[in-house]
Order: C-alpha cells, then sequence, then structure tokens
C-alpha cells in the first residue's frame, strides 16, 4: 500500500513539476534555446530506446532513424491526413482545444509507436540469424531503404517532407511538458528493465548468447522484446519531434541521423542509461556551442569523437549508472516515479 | 505424437533421468558420437570419461540441444528432447557447466546468479517495467535463493565482484553455482577440475559431492582427471573415438584392458 | 534486347567501379573485422587528386585545339591514375596508423600522434603565413596540413586531459569502438574535404578523347567505358597475383584467420596491415579517378559516401573476407541498380542496394561466397 501511495505522488509530483517547468521555460526562453532543448529531449528518447537495444542486449542495430522516421511519419499522417477524413465524423477528435490536441496527440503516439514497434519486430526477426557486423549492416540498410521510400512517396511529400504539422497544444506551451514526460519513461523503463531478474537475462543475452541459452533464457524472444521496446519509443520520439517541431522531411531521418544516435550510445558507455542522456545532450548541444566556428566545427566534432575512442573505448560511463540504487539486501529500495 | 512418445519412454523405463539411445552425430563424414546409449538413474553420480577428441563435450551438446543428433533419440524424463532449443531443454531441468568458462564476465557474481533464476520468476515483463510489488516480492525471493546458493557454495564473500575478476577456481565455482540455481533436475559438469591444482580438485570433489546431497541433483561429470572421477562417481562410462568401450563401477573401469590401452595407447 | 545489352555494359562498368571499392572494404574486414567506414571517403579523395591533377598539377592541353594533344593527354591520364593511387594508398596508410592502431593494440593517443602534429606544423604555418591558395597545389596541400593541424592541435591541447582519463582505460576496446571511430575518421574526410576542397561540386572536362564504338545490333559501347573495365580488371588481375602469390599475400590470408597465431608465426601483423590498408587505399583511389575523370560525374566532398556504403553492401553480398565474393558482389549491385535505374522505378534506385542485401543476408548469413563459421561450445 506504502508502495502504491508513494508512486502516485511521485507520479503527480512529476506531472506537475513537469507542467510548471514547461509554463515556465517556454515563456522565459529564447526560441532558439527553447528548440535545442527539445531536439535534446528527443534526442535523449532516441538514445536511451538504442541504448535498450544496443547497450543493454548487445545487439548491434545503427539503424534507429529508421524508426524514428517511421514514428514521425506515422504520426504526422494522423493529424494531417487521416484526422482530417474522420473528423467529420466524431467531432469530438476537433483540434484547437486542449482536450482534443491531447487526444490527438495520444492518438498519434499510439499509431507512431505501434508502427513503429511493428518495423521493429520486422528488423528484429534477422537478429535471429545474423550476428555483429552483419546485423548493423542489415539495420543500416533497413533505415536506408525507408529513407528511398520516404523520398519517394508523394502522400508524404516526398523530399520536401511534411510541413505545417500542427502543434496540437492550443498553446503551444506543452511541448516540453510531453518530451521530457517520455524521456522520464524510457529513462524509467530502461532501469526498471535492467534491474529486474527478467531484465537481467537480457544483459545476459549481451555477454554470452550460448551460456544464457544454457541457462533457460530465451534469447529469440528477448532480443526480439528488445527491439520491439526499443523502437516503439524511438517511434516516440518521432511523433513528438514532428509535432513539437512542426516540419519533417526525409534528410532529418538519414543515414547521418542513424550514425549520430549510435555515436551518443558508445560515447555515453553502451549500456549506461546515464551515459546515454549525457552523451546525447552533449551531442546535440556541443555541435550549437561550437557554430561561431563555422564550418570548422564538424572537423573539430569528428577529431573529438575519434581521440574520445582511442582514449576512453568504453565511453564516458562505462557501464556504471549515476543515481541508480544499488540492489539493496534487505529491502529494494521502492522509490517512485513509475512509467 | 509428441504425447505418445513421451508415453511409450515412461512405459520403456519409468526410472531413468535421461536416456540416449543410439545417437550419432556427424560432421561432415566425421562421426564425433556414433551409436552411443547411456543411461542415467535419479541421484546418481556418473562420469564420462575418455581421451582427448573422444567425443565427450559432443555428448553434452546433444543432450543440451546446441547440436541435433544425425540419428537417434535423447529422451529426459520420458520426454524426448531432439530438436528442442537450448533454452527449452534447459526450462525442462538440464543445465550445463562449460569447459572454456562461459560467465556474465562483466556482471557480478550475485548477477550471474540471479539470471539463472529467472525460470522461476512469476512476474512478467510489464511487471518488470511497472516495478509493482509482484516483481518487488518475487525479485527478493529470488535474491535470497541465489544468495543461499551463493552460500552453500562458499562464493557469498565475492557476491558483489565483477565475475570476470574472480580466481580461475572461483569462476569454475561460480559456474556450478548458476547452474544450480536454475534448479536442475540433471547437472551436466564439464571438466570443472580442469586447470586446477590437486588440493583444489581434493576441495571440488567435496563440493560436488556436497551440492549433490543438498540439491537432490542428478549428475553428469565430464572429467580429465582419472582421480577426480574414481573418487566420486559410482559409475563411469568411456568414449573412445565417439563410441562407447566400456561402463562399470569404478573399480571396473580401473581394470578394464580396453580403457587401459584407449589411455595409455597400445 | 538491345536496351537490355546497353544496361547490362552499364551495370558491368558500375560494378566494376564498385568491386574496386569493395576489395578495399573487403580485404580490411577480412583482416580485422573492422567496417572501414573511411573508406568510401578515400575514395572521394582519389576523384579530387584526379581533379587537381588534370586541372592544375599536370599540363594536360585541350584536345578540341590540338588534335596532337591526344597521346600525350592519355599518357598523363596513366601518369593520374597512377599518382592518384599512390596519394590514396598513402592515406589509407596513414587512417590506419593514426585511427585504428592505436584502437587495435589499446595505446590509444601516442606520440606518433604528437609527431604528426609536428611534422604538419611548419608546413602548414608555411601556407598561413602566405596566404597565396588560389593555386590548386597549393590550395590543396594546404587544406590538407591544415586539418591535420587541428586534429594534433587539439589532441596536443588536450594532451593531459586525455592522459588524464586515458589512465582509467581498462577494458579492451569493443567492435562498436572500432566502427564508431571508423565513423569519425569517415566524418573527419567529409568535414576536411567540405574544408579542403570548398562545397561547389567540381567537374573535370573532357580530357581523353572519347569514341563510341558501335558492336553487335547497334549496342553503343563507349571508349571510357571500355577503359574502366580493361583498367578494373587488370588491377583485379594484380590483386590477385599480390594474394595468391606473395610473402605479403600469404601473410595476409594467414592474419584473416588467425591473427593471433598469425603473430605467433613471426608475421609483422602491423606492416602486413599496413600494406593491406594500401591496397586497399589505391583501388579505392583509381576508381575515384576513373569516376572523375572518364564518367564525368560531379565531385563533391560528400560523393564517396552513398558509393562507399554501396560497395561496402557488395562486399558483404559476396561475403566479407572474400576477395572473388566482392567482385561479384560488385558486379550484382552495378547491374542491379543500372536495370531499376534505367527502369520506371530509378527512384528507388538507392535501395535497391540494401533490399538485395537484406534479401541474400537471410538466406546466406555469411554472404554468398562466404563460410558460415559456427561458434564453438
Amino acid at each position: 500500500m506504502r508502495i502504491l501511495l508513494l508512486r502516485v505522488i511521485a507520479i503527480l509530483v512529476t506531472f506537475i513539476g513537469l507542467y510548471m517547468l514547461s509554463q515556465f521555460v517556454t515563456y522565459q526562453m529564447d526560441p532558439y534555446y527553447f528548440q535545442v532543448l527539445i531536439e535534446c529531449g528527443v534526442y535523449i528518447i532516441l538514445a536511451v530506446s538504442l541504448n535498450l537495444i544496443n547497450g543493454i542486449t548487445g545487439q548491434f542495430s545503427i539503424g534507429h532513424a529508421g524508426f524514428f522516421a517511421v514514428g514521425a511519419y506515422v504520426g504526422a499522417a494522423w493529424t494531417m491526413i487521416w484526422q482530417p477524413m474522420v473528423v467529420g465524423r466524431y467531432s469530438f477528435l476537433q483540434m484547437g482545444t486542449l482536450h482534443g490536441d491531447i487526444l490527438n496527440l495520444l492518438i498519434a503516439l499510439v499509431l507512431g509507436m505501434i508502427s513503429a514497434g511493428m518495423a521493429g519486430f520486422v528488423v528484429g526477426l534477422p537478429s535471429l540469424r545474423l550476428r555483429g557486423d552483419y546485423l548493423a549492416i542489415a539495420t543500416l540498410g533497413f533505415a536506408e531503404v525507408i529513407y528511398v521510400l520516404l523520398l519517394n512517396i508523394n502522400s508524404v511529400g516526398g523530399a520536401r517532407g511534411l510541413n505545417g504539422i500542427p502543434t496540437l497544444i492550443s498553446s503551444g506551451n506543452l511541448a516540453l511538458f510531453w518530451i521530457f514526460l517520455f524521456v522520464i519513461i524510457s529513462i524509467v523503463l530502461s532501469r526498471n528493465i535492467m534491474q529486474s531478474v527478467r531484465g537481467l537475462t537480457w544483459l545476459s543475452v549481451r555477454e554470452d548468447e550460448i551460456a544464457a541459452d544454457a541457462m533457460g533464457v530465451d534469447t529469440t524472444k528477448v532480443k526480439v522484446t528488445a527491439f520491439v521496446i526499443g523502437s516503439a519509443l524511438a517511434g516516440a520520439a518521432g511523433v513528438l519531434y514532428a509535432h513539437f517541431l512542426t516540419g519533417i522531411s526525409p534528410d532529418i531521418f538519414s543515414m547521418n541521423t542513424s550514425i549520430l544516435i549510435t555515436t551518443m550510445v558508445v560515447l555515453g558507455g553502451s549500456g549506461s542509461v546515464t551515459g546515454s542522456v549525457i552523451a546525447a545532450t552533449v551531442l546535440i548541444v556541443l555541435p550549437e556551442m561550437l557554430r561561431f566556428l563555422k564550418n570548422d566545427r564538424m572537423v573539430i566534432y569528428s577529431v573529438l569523437l575519434i581521440v574520445m575512442m582511442l582514449t576512453r573505448p568504453q565511453g564516458i560511463f562505462g557501464t556504471k549508472e549515476i543515481g541508480f540504487p544499488k540492489w539493496r539486501r534487505k529491502q529494494p529500495k521502492t522509490e517512485g516515479r513509475s512509467a | 505424437m509428441e504425447a505418445q512418445t513421451a508415453e511409450d519412454g515412461g512405459a520403456i523405463r519409468i526410472m531413468s533421468v535421461l536416456e540416449i539411445r543410439d545417437v550419432t552425430k556427424k560432421f561432415g563424414g566425421l562421426a564425433a558420437v556414433s551409436g552411443l546409449n547411456l543411461i542415467i538413474e535419479p541421484g546418481e553420480l556418473l562420469g564420462l570419461i575418455g581421451p582427448n577428441g573422444a567425443g565427450k563435450t559432443t555428448v553434452f551438446n546433444l543432450i543440451t540441444g546446441v547440436y541435433k543428433p544425425s540419428s537417434g533419440d535423447v529422451i529426459f524424463q520420458g520426454r524426448r528432447l531432439n530438436g528442442l532449443r537450448s533454452c527449452r531443454i534447459a526450462s525442462l531441468g538440464i543445465c550445463r557447466t562449460f569447459q572454456n568458462i562461459r560467465l556474465f564476465k562483466q556482471l557480478n557474481v550475485l548477477d550471474n546468479v540471479r539470471i539463472a533464476t529467472h525460470l522461476h520468476t512469476k512476474a512478467n515483463l510489464l511487471d518488470s517495467i511497472l516495478r509493482n510489488t509482484r516483481l518487488l516480492n518475487n525479485d527478493r525471493e529470488l535474491t535470497e535463493f541465489s544468495l543461499m546458493i551463493l552460500r552453500s557454495l562458499k562464493l557469498e564473500d565475492v557476491s558483489d565482484q565483477r565475475s570476470s575478476d574472480l580466481p580461475y577456481g572461483l569462476q569454475r565455482r561460480l559456474e556450478i553455482a548458476r547452474a544450480i540455481a536454475t534448479k536442475p533436475k540433471l547437472l551436466l559438469l564439464d571438466e570443472p577440475a580442469a586447470g586446477m591444482n590437486p588440493q583444489e580438485k581434493v576441495e571440488l570433489m567435496e563440493l560436488v559431492r556436497c551440492v549433490r546431497r543438498d540439491f537432490h541433483l542428478t549428475i553428469l561429470l565430464i572429467e580429465h582427471d582419472m582421480r577426480v572421477v574414481m573418487g566420486i562417481c559410482e559409475r563411469i562410462y568411456v568414449l573412445d573415438y565417439g563410441e562407447l568401450i566400456a561402463e562399470g563401477k569404478p573399480e571396473v573401469i580401473r581394470k578394464d584392458p580396453q580403457v587401459l590401452s584407449a589411455y595409455l595407447g597400445e | 534486347m538491345r536496351i537490355f545489352i546497353q544496361q547490362l555494359i552499364f551495370g558491368i562498368q558500375l560494378g566494376s567501379l564498385y568491386a574496386l571499392i569493395a576489395l578495399g572494404y573487403t580485404m580490411v574486414y577480412g583482416v580485422l573485422s573492422l567496417i572501414n567506414f573511411a573508406h568510401g571517403d578515400v575514395y572521394m579523395v582519389g576523384a579530387y587528386i584526379g581533379f587537381y591533377a588534370c586541372t592544375y598539377w599536370l599540363p594536360f592541353q585541350r584536345i578540341s585545339a590540338d588534335p596532337h594533344a591526344a597521346v600525350m593527354n592519355i599518357v598523363l591520364a596513366v601518369v593520374v591514375l597512377l599518382l592518384s593511387m599512390l596519394m590514396c594508398g598513402a592515406l589509407g596508410v596513414v587512417i590506419e596508423r593514426f585511427a585504428y592502431r592505436p584502437l587495435r593494440n589499446g595505446l590509444g593517443i601516442t606520440d606518433a600522434h604528437f609527431w604528426g602534429f609536428a611534422l604538419s606544423l611548419p608546413v602548414a604555418f608555411h601556407f598561413h603565413l602566405f596566404h597565396k591558395v588560389s593555386d590548386g597545389a597549393g590550395r590543396f596541400l594546404f587544406g590538407i596540413m591544415w586539418f591535420l593541424l587541428i586534429g594534433v592541435i587539439v589532441g596536443y591541447a588536450l594532451r593531459p586531459v586525455i592522459r588524464w582519463i586515458s589512465l582509467r582505460t581498462v577494458l579492451s576496446p569493443s567492435r562498436l569502438n572500432a566502427l564508431i571511430t571508423a565513423i569519425g575518421v569517415s566524418l573527419l574526410l567529409e568535414n576536411g574535404g567540405w574544408l579542403v576542397f570548398g562545397p561547389n561540386p567540381e567537374f573535370i572536362g573532357t580530357m581523353v578523347p572519347e569514341k563510341n564504338f558501335k558492336i553487335l545490333g547497334g549496342v553503343i559501347i563507349n571508349s571510357s567505358q571500355l577503359a574502366i573495365l580493361v583498367i578494373s580488371l587488370i588491377l583485379m588481375l594484380i590483386l590477385r597475383h599480390i594474394v595468391l602469390h606473395t610473402r605479403t599475400g600469404k601473410a595476409m590470408r594467414a592474419i584473416s584467420h588467425d591473427i593471433e597465431a598469425a603473430k605467433m608465426m613471426g608475421i609483422n601483423t602491423d606492416k602486413v596491415i599496413s600494406v593491406t590498408f594500401a591496397i586497399g587505399g589505391a583501388l579505392a583511389g583509381a576508381g575515384g579517378m576513373m569516376v572523375g575523370v572518364l564518367t564525368h560525374v560531379q565531385i563533391t566532398p560528400l560523393f564517396g559516401l552513398l558509393p562507399g556504403i554501396k560497395a561496402f553492401v557488395a562486399a558483404v553480398i559476396g561475403g566479407p573476407g572474400n576477395i572473388p565474393g566482392a567482385v561479384l558482389g560488385g558486379i550484382i549491385m552495378g547491374v542491379a541498380e543500372a536495370f531499376v535505374g534505367g527502369s520506371s522505378f530509378s527512384t528507388y534506385r538507392d535501395a535497391i542496394a540494401f533490399t538485395i542485401l537484406i534479401i541474400i543476408l537471410l538466406v546466406r548469413p555469411a554472404g554468398l561466397l562466404g563460410r558460415n563459421v559456427a561458434e564453438k561450445v
């Protein structure tokens, strides 16, 4: 009972905190920083979700932008194409009011997550046959196929993409609320999975697949589940990105993005959620900070990347975590903020 | 089909834990194991010996589903195992250790054992994500169980060390602990004493005996060192070039001329 | 039928270029199990060397102005080809030396990086003082030095920090690290190229005389196409000879089987790996030069990216580490692309490579000619 109460309080505190934060920040902050902050949030979700597949389960997936794209396009397709088709019949879907917007956003999120999760399932299947670099190339190939498809489907704008996607929040000031809600969800989800016995089996697949199999771990199921959950979260990131930056085009989901997300995971220390969060923030903020260097910034960025890999191959955090209480012998700690 | 096999498997030999019937495994043209028959009774401590390359580890791989037999049946408690995946076989109650240690290297000792207890978790993935009371209680139980196993294998002092940092002997012991944590009915030990000094081997023999008593296990043990095998096994199978050349009590095996010639050369 | 054969010829020409790049990928993958992401960018550099050599460095004459210049230009073009191969081979070796070897040996940033700094400093300084970068060679060299300089200066300035961080380096780097390092090198070459060569697309005009030959039933084959095919074939035969019949080739094959065992047999693995990178780089350089000089595509700093990825796909299709496989994969890729490009689905041209890849990987996980090695339990 106490646990339940604590959880409810924690969830309430999170919600109110996020609401206050987004209210405060939206009106105080320069639009440019605001946009960077949104991007940070989206990429944190992406990095943390790729970390589930890549760092925790050890499946070498480097095509995460594909799932991101699926989510973004399906979500945008709901608000721009499908919603207008059905709104005549179901008037409660009308946008413009707060509850209508929230409802539409939730529908877009659900659709985006489901379709990205299904894509994850399809991509996860080869992971049963392919290992290591081969899987990496297959996933990268999948992302590239999605990219070319998006370029060629005219109903979603082809190379121009979709623009003017309604932000779905009447006053536009709840963007941070939604994005950081999902940031928290993905972090808490990763943490909870990693700390449970069932989640340990995911780690065991990373460590030694044959031994895991011999211990009765259904490696097939673990891998596919990791792919589905990871890509569904990436899909959510896509929906949020589409609705709060109000424009998407295939170029956002090109191979460079896939590589950027992979880099975040490795740089942070694959397997470390804390590392993913920090690396995602750094890799989004750093190029912005180096903007005064103009063209040289990407050179410096790539040199830094190489130097980092040479000097600290295990990433910033290795597999360590900050703020995740270790398992206690007497009583597992029951702290809140559940997803 | 399966039920039927199970029935007649049960009818023929209701007592045996594991029965290997005329199993052959070929790699290309080479038969690593040919026409092997082997029966394990409940509670036995059985030895499987033979010179290098005799096919002992292949037998383990056939039992645990890493390899599929080219012909013949492996029957566990009246159930055919052919074609089942390793993880299914493990969940039925056969667990093994590895000749070349395969621990989850980056995880600590306790987590290595906790992973193996996952077969007994009642919490599903959603419970894990929500971290609800069911999961917390269940995880606590499993952790207590893991700690109990670590205690009985005298590993509790190192429970929070990284498993790859352990000394060799302890790594071997951890492999056994991990296998026991799946609560197997049949435990397969693949050269548990390899690379140990005589003193460690004596300790290990003692340990295997204790483990069998405490956890009511049936054990099949591959070993190189004749002294270890002769010391603890009740019955021994001897393999050479994939074929069974002798079977019986240690005293008998010790004097068997075929075994002697296989080990010492013609 | 005529169109079919025409497309086929185009496909084989394209495929032989992919094969040349794929060979570099496959050889490096064979010896190091590393996806050398930067390889496509070496190809890009090869094309730029072709551009600078043709435009600034060598005395090419306009063919239209002087009919006798044709022979001279062909000789010069061969020189450009060799130059391009040489410089790209060297680039491959430099990449290996500075990025992959420290990672492989777990050395991190070594003194070699600071030596590189010391060497590049005066040259870069020279070009920086005399800001005369209008001529091609100067601009080119200046650029190279400049981005070498940036790399090393950052490294040098961060030296204490780096030392401090690397004190904790205990784990051996994983495959993922190697991949990210390779991606980093690729980004460096692309963005460095952006800086050095400028963002504007460059274009090499007709340097060698071109002629169309009509063969059976009206199929036209261009002399440039023919040249590409013949040169690729010659290079592949040379490579085959090196791999099968020389000591170095034998050492390469030994390393690809088991690098540790090869080391113990007294093979200087570092040296052989350098040679592998040199050969791979030279092949990519040849490919880049031929694309630039003979097919007149526009060259941009990013133009190596997609052919590089596709060539890698070709290598995977054939079975990484397998040299005939890379050639086969390259040809398949080129032909498939030519046919899709010639059909009404031409906009899906870039997707076909990956579709083929995914299908082949699912059917034969180790590639067409590769062998699947099961892990020993």
